[in-house]
C-alpha cells in the first residue's frame, strides 16, 4: 500500500475565492449566508443562501468557454487551477496517462436546466442552445478539468447527494493508495442556487429561512451554499522526489449505507462509517482530535450525528472537537465534503480549529465540544471529515498531520 | 385557486367539506379507508412518518390553495398543530378562513 498525501488545494465558495481567503474566514468565523440574489426570488419562501459573490467569469474564461460551461463547471475549474498550480505538477507522458479527475457533484448544471426550462415552458420557445446537454451533464466539470490539464487517466463524476465529494475523494484515495495512479485530482463542485434549485429544496421543508445554526438547540434547518473544492492527491514518494510541499496525509476512509430511509439519517450507518475510517487508518479512536461534522443544522442530522460520534468514540467523544463549517459556507451538497476538507487540513497543519458559528443555545442532544463561535488553537494529529447523504449514504475520510 | 378548492372554500357546509377532504388526504397517504381514520388519531397511529407528513401538507396546500406554515425541523413550533387528525383539521379550517377571507 502506498502512502497518499495532499500536494495542492483549491476552492471557491461563499467565504473565499481561494484557499487563503477561505482559511482566513474560518479563522475569523465569517458567515457567507445572505439574501439570495436570484431571479424570481419573490416567489421563493426560502430567500437566504451562501452564494459566491462578486464572481465574474470575465478574464477567467474565454468567450467559447463561457457559453460551454455551467457555473458548477466554472467553479470546479477555478478550484482545480489553484490546486494544480500549488502542486507544481504538469501532466504529460506517463503521468498524464495515469492521472485522472474524480469529482463529486449532485445536481449537474442546474442553472442551465433552470434557464432552458424557462425558455421552453415559460417563454414557449421551441429552440434551445446546442450546448444545453454538454453544459448540464454531471460529468461536465470532471471532463473539462481533464481537458484543461491533459489528464488522461480514470476520470468520472460521483453522485451521492451530500456525500458526493467524500465518495469521490475516497475513490481517488484508493486509486493512489493501491498504486493505480501516482496522482489524482479530486474534490467536487455544486451550483444549485437558482430559482428551480431552491424551489425544489423548499418542498422538503428542511430549509431554514433565517440562518444555519448547527448543533444549537434553536437550529431550524439547512442553508444551501455553492462552490467547489479540488485537491491533488499524490503518492508520497512521487511527491517527495520532486520536493513538493505536503499539506496533509490522507490515511483512511470508509463508506456505508444505512439501507433504511431515503431522507432520515441513521445513527448506526453514520457510526459504522466513522469507526470504519478509524480502522482503515489503523488508528485508535482516541487518536482523533477533530471532526469536521456533516452538521447540516437540521433537527434530525445534528442529533443523529452527535449520537453516532458518541457511539463511535465512547468517552473520547467528550474530549474531541467537532465543528460544522456549514454555518459559514452553507451546504454545498455535492461539493460540500471538498470545501470542508480544507478545515481538516487547517486543523492538522496549522493547529487551528474552524468554529461552528451562529451557535446560540446548547442542545442536550448535541452535547459535544462543537467549538462554538470562535476558532481555537489546538494541536491535532488526526482529523475526520464526515458526510452523510440523503439516501442513507455515508463517507468519512481521515487526514493526519504530515511531519 | 383550483376548482375543487374553490368549491370547498365557498360552498355550503364548508367545514364538513374541509374535514372530509383532509381525512381523505390523510387516509390516502396512510393507505386506509377514510372511515378508519378517527379524529383523535395521531399521524403515528395511522402510520404516517415524517416524509408522509410533508406529502400530506403538500396535498392539503394544493387542495385548499393555502400556505401551511410548517418546518420539519421544528414541527411543534409552528401554529399549525399536527398532534392529532382533529388538530390538523382545525388548523386547515383556520388557514382557509384567514387566507380566503
Amino acid at each position: 500500500m502506498k502512502r497518499v498525501v495532499i500536494t495542492g488545494a483549491g476552492t471557491i465558495n461563499a467565504i473565499g475565492h481561494n484557499v487563503a481567503e477561505t482559511l482566513e474566514s474560518f479563522r475569523e468565523g465569517r458567515c457567507g449566508i445572505a439574501e439570495l440574489d436570484v431571479r424570481d426570488s419573490e416567489r421563493l419562501s426560502v430567500t437566504i443562501g451562501a452564494q459566491v459573490k462578486n464572481f465574474s467569469s470575465e478574464g477567467l474564461f474565454n468567450r467559447q468557454q463561457m457559453v460551454l460551461y455551467d457555473r458548477f463547471t466554472m467553479f470546479a475549474l477555478i478550484a482545480a487551477r489553484e490546486a494544480i498550480g500549488q502542486s507544481g505538477l504538469e501532466f504529460s507522458g506517463e503521468l498524464a496517462a495515469k492521472t485522472g479527475a474524480v469529482l463529486g457533484n449532485s445536481g449537474g448544471g442546474m442553472t442551465t436546466l433552470d434557464e432552458n426550462y424557462r425558455s421552453v415552458y415559460e417563454d414557449g420557445k421551441n429552440r434551445v442552445h446546442p450546448f444545453v446537454v454538454p453544459k448540464l451533464m454531471n460529468n461536465a466539470a470532471a471532463s473539462h478539468v481533464s481537458m484543461e490539464f491533459n489528464l488522461k487517466g480514470p476520470t468520472f463524476t460521483v453522485s451521492s447527494a451530500c456525500a458526493s465529494s467524500n465518495h469521490a475523494m475516497s475513490q481517488a484515495f484508493q486509486m493512489v493508495r493501491t498504486g493505480m495512479s501516482p496522482v489524482m485530482i479530486t474534490g467536487g463542485s455544486e451550483s444549485m442556487l437558482c430559482f428551480g434549485g431552491v424551489k425544489a429544496w423548499e418542498g422538503l421543508r428542511v430549509m431554514s429561512k433565517d440562518g444555519c445554526r448547527p448543533f444549537s438547540a434553536n437550529r431550524n434547518g439547512m442553508v444551501q451554499g455553492e462552490g467547489a473544492g479540488v485537491f491533488v492527491f499524490e503518492e508520497l514518494e512521487h511527491a517527495q522526489k520532486r520536493g513538493a510541499e505536503i499539506l496533509a496525509e490522507v490515511i483512511g476512509f470508509a463508506m456505508t449505507s444505512d439501507a433504511s430511509d431515503i431522507v432520515m439519517p441513521s445513527k448506526q450507518g453514520a457510526a459504522r462509517a466513522i469507526s470504519g475510517a478509524i480502522q482503515d487508518a489503523r488508528l485508535n479512536p482516541s487518536d482523533v482530535g477533530y471532526i469536521n461534522a456533516h452538521g447540516t443544522g437540521t433537527a434530525a442530522n445534528d442529533k443523529t450525528e452527535s449520537a453516532a460520534v458518541a457511539d463511535a468514540f465512547g468517552r473520547h467523544a467528550d474530549t474531541l472537537m467537532i465543528s460544522s463549517t456549514k454555518s459559514m459556507h452553507g451546504h454545498l451538497i455535492g461539493g460540500t465534503g471538498a470545501v470542508e476538507l480544507l478545515a481538516c487540513i487547517m486543523a492538522v497543519r496549522d493547529g487551528i480549529i474552524a468554529p461552528t458559528i451562529s451557535y446560540e443555545e446548547p442542545d442536550p442532544e448535541c452535547a459535544l465540544d462543537v467549538v462554538p463561535n470562535e476558532a481555537r488553537e489546538a494541536k491535532v494529529e488526526v482529523a475526520l471529515s464526515n458526510a452523510f447523504a440523503f439516501g442513507g449514504l455515508n463517507a468519512v475520510l481521515a487526514l493526519r498531520r504530515f511531519a | 385557486m383550483t376548482k375543487s378548492a374553490l368549491k370547498v372554500a365557498q360552498g355550503d357546509g364548508v367545514m364538513t367539506d374541509i374535514k372530509d377532504k383532509v381525512i381523505a388526504i390523510i387516509a390516502e397517504q396512510a393507505v386506509l379507508e377514510p372511515a378508519d381514520v378517527s379524529m383523535d388519531n395521531t399521524l403515528e397511529d395511522v402510520g404516517i412518518d415524517s416524509l408522509g407528513l410533508v406529502e400530506c401538507i403538500f396535498a392539503i396546500e394544493e387542495a385548499f390553495d393555502i400556505q401551511v406554515p410548517f418546518n420539519a425541523n421544528e414541527p411543534n413550533q409552528s401554529d399549525f398543530d399536527i398532534s392529532t387528525i382533529a388538530s390538523i383539521i382545525a388548523g386547515v379550517e383556520k388557514l382557509v378562513a384567514e387566507q380566503h377571507a
